[in-house]
């Protein structure tokens, strides 16, 4: 038999069809037909200049938005080879770690809710709320920041930013200890997730598989330790990696993933250098303000970079960064005009995805919602 | 990648199959292999289960468009070698008007739906994949959005002091 | 005796949101007060259908969250099945694949129903100019509230439904 979940579904996390073929009620396969958010990106990003791309990566993976920011100007950095000073380094690790807990939290909140479990939700958006608050607090938008630059980030933190996120952060372990309360040890949680969905690290290496659903499966990898980048390498923190690649691990990957980020924002908190936040490589970054009123020169500068932009070397490069569903990549390549030629992202759960099929063989049907939920896709990044 | 570990790979590559290595360029530390798409797949499976190489790891698939060129479409695997970390770029060309490349699918199976989007977005047809159709766009969508041919606008920008000739808005209401 | 059929739109008058058996009474004092009495019950629970698409999504998800509770408002539950749901929150960019989808849960919807076009995509396909995105989702069913921002705020949703509610009552939008 066939079974449609629809694209209008509560527990598909956005608008995802899965085509379930079904004996009685065990699962044989589970074909996933997309598209159904399907936005155009790469072909919206090929007549934008680079720093009005930014705003657009944000739209891609909306749980986590400050990392597509990141990955994107990476992209154009590497390009071009502006150096980034770590002022702004350690701001956009900061704002990247801060996205890593929101969205698990998301996800844990919505995962649960997929199971039964209401109250998870809530507690996951009294947290999120907060994180969604400093974002406003420094870039003036709750989600979409898109506070990177080409060269740096757009704007330095506000006075008394570090004091509200060291409140924060004085709070958030006993948050996640509350939510590890509710899911860790509940038999309905162990009952519905504990050997489900099982990914073997060969699996996981053929499907293109990356982020917790990997390291759940054995394999450790992540971008953050493997190609540091953004400083990650001055700061230390470890990785957890998983062994029975089931449903159950990925909901421990992603706890401890939380405790880790936290571990890591203390550090900036306390190791985050002076300095300016914009690279002073003039093709690039505007002139600072004070500037505008005395150079002339300037004033032409700054209006030719924000209306025209600035024009990148022939070639092409493949920037990544650790999202929080996996590997996000950005393929830029380009012809030496202002604008990305072609513009190609390597979206973590769209690959991460494809490995559904072999997931669900032999759970019954209401295993493939817990599954699903525990891979964590985004539609925005499947589809673009 | 490494000088010693690019060169390496390059004399491998060559000395194995003479003559489908067409060009080879390293930039911002990127190494990007040009293969004769004929020979494509040997050297896919060759760089994937070689003990000294072994790229196991796909990490995308995709293609530009450069329609002032011929053969005009570039496309790209761009794969990892877990163990070490490097990272090799294929490419192999498709003319107009077939496009055609093999498919990748049976040396890493993850290029199953990067080439069905590849399809989709730009035409390219991968010969040997096992289910090649539309991904993204719907089954019955005829052109491919991403080439540059593809003129993409939703609806053109009509300012206040500019006429609506010809272009009422839609009356579906109610 | 035209009045029994489909009108989905409530109108200054104050008659009542959608058809309702007393229609075909016409205009008296008993039916006028009863519209009153309707509407306001119609107004006070407003459930809406899941239709959250993309990032707007997050901040419906937001809205119903511990800090703006949408729930005060009436919308106690979101309904997944759109036979039990009276309002259409189409949160999110609407592609091409999904237009047809979107117009199939709109028809399943029982009147009365509305729609909050939530977000610069759904009413006017915000910075997506292009061959995927549907350029408004008023090109496919008809829109009552439209909410700007990308994505808005959890409070000016809510304030969209506070709108919504006094259409529904046949009050001015905004209060004098």
């Amino acid at each position: 038999m066939e079974l449609n979940m629809g694209p209008q579904h509560p527990s598909t996390h956005g608008v995802l069809r899965v085509k379930l073929k079904l004996d009685g009620e065990v699962a044989r396969d589970a074909e996933c037909d997309i598209g159904y958010l399907h936005t155009g990106f790469e072909k919206s990003f090929e007549d934008k200049t680079y720093t009005q791309g930014i705003t657009f990566s944000d739209r891609m993976d909306y749980l986590a938005p400050p990392i597509n920011n990141v990955g994107f100007v990476m992209a154009v950095e590497k390009l071009m080879e502006i150096e980034v000073p770590p002022r702004a380094q350690a701001i956009r690790v900061m704002m990247m770690e801060l996205a890593r807990i929101g969205s698990h939290a998301l996800w844990l909140g919505t995962t649960g809710l997929d199971l039964g479990v209401y109250s998870g939700f809530f507690y996951a958006w009294r947290d999120r709320e907060k994180i969604l608050d400093l974002n406003e607090a420094y870039s003036g938008v709750r989600m979409m920041t898109s506070f990177t630059r080409v060269g740096g980030v757009a704007w330095d933190l506000p006075d008394g930013w570090l004091e509200e996120l060291q409140r924060l952060l004085d709070v958030l372990p006993s948050r996640i200890d509350d939510y590890e309360g509710l899911f860790t040890r509940n038999p309905i949680w162990l009952e519905r997730t504990k050997g489900l969905g099982v990914l073997t690290a060969e699996e996981a290496i053929e499907w293109g598989v990356t982020g917790p659903v990997l390291r759940a499966s054995g394999v450790d990898y992540d971008v953050r330790k493997a190609f540091p980048y953004c400083g990650y390498e001055q700061y230390d923190f470890e990785v957890p990696v998983g062994t029975a690649g089931d449903s159950y691990e990925r909901y421990l990957m992603r706890i401890l993933e939380m405790r880790e980020s936290i571990r890591i924002l203390q550090q900036a908190i306390r190791t985050i250098p002076g300095g300016p936040v914009q690279s002073n490589d003039r093709k690039v970054a505007l002139p600072p303000r004070t500037e505008l009123s005395t150079s002339m020169e300037a004033v032409i500068h700054h209006f030719r970079l924000v209306s025209e932009g600035f024009k990148g070397p022939v070639g092409e490069v493949y920037a990544f960064v650790e999202s929080p569903r996996g590997e996000l990549g950005y393929y830029l390549v380009s012809d030496g005009t202002n604008k990305p030629y072609r513009m190609k992202v390597r979206p973590p759960s769209f690959c991460n995805l494809q490995a559904i099929g072999k997931m669900v063989q032999g759970r019954l049907v209401a295993d493939v919602v817990a599954i699903l939920g525990s891979i964590d896709i985004i539609l925005g990044d499947v589809d673009r | 990648m490494s000088e010693s570990a690019t060169t390496t790979l390059v004399q491998r590559v060559q000395e194995r199959f003479p003559g489908a290595l067409m060009d080879h360029r390293e930039f911002r530390g990127d190494l990007t292999l040009l293969v004769d798409a004929g020979r494509l797949l040997e050297v896919a499976r060759f760089i994937k289960e070689d003990p000294q190489l072994g790229f196991t790891y796909l990490l995308y698939n995709t293609a530009v468009d450069w329609p002032a060129r011929q053969p005009r479409f570039d496309v790209v695997w761009e794969v990892r070698n877990l163990r070490s970390g490097t990272r090799v770029r294929l490419k192999a060309q498709a003319a107009m008007p077939d496009c055609r490349v093999p498919s990748l699918t049976s040396v890493w199976p993850a290029a199953n739906w990067h080439e069905r989007e590849t399809y989709d977005l730009l035409g390219i047809r991968f010969d040997g994949h096992p289910d090649l159709r539309r991904l993204l766009m719907p089954d019955t969508w005829e052109g491919h959005p991403l080439r540059k041919d593809y003129v993409s606008f939703g609806e053109p920008v009509i300012f206040s002091d500019q006429k609506l000739e010809g272009l009422e808005p839609d009356a579906i209401r109610g | 005796m035209g009045e029994l059929g489909v009108r989905s739109r409530p109108f200054v008058t104050g008659r009542a949101a959608g058809p309702t058996p007393l229609n075909a009474l016409g205009d008296n004092l008993f039916t006028t007060t009863l519209d009153k009495v309707i509407n306001w019950g119609r107004a006070g629970a407003i459930w809406p259908a899941l239709f959250g698409l993309a990032c707007c999504a997050i901040e419906m998800m937001g809205t119903v969250g511990p800090r703006h509770d949408l729930s005060r408002f009436g919308s106690e539950l979101f309904r997944a099945s759109p036979r039990q749901a009276d309002l259409m929150i189409v949160a999110g960019r609407v592609s091409i694949k999904m237009a047809p989808v979107l117009r199939q849960i709109y028809d399943q919807m029982p009147e009365p129903k509305w729609v909050i076009a939530m977000g610069a995509c759904a009413s006017c396909a915000g910075m997506f100019n292009n061959y995927a995105i549907v350029q408004s989702v008023d090109k496919i069913v008809p829109v009552d509230i439209y909410v700007p921002g990308c994505p808005p705020r959890p409070e000016a949703l809510i304030d969209a439904v506070i709108k919504l509610q006094r259409k529904i009552k046949g009050l001015p939008l905004v209060p004098r």
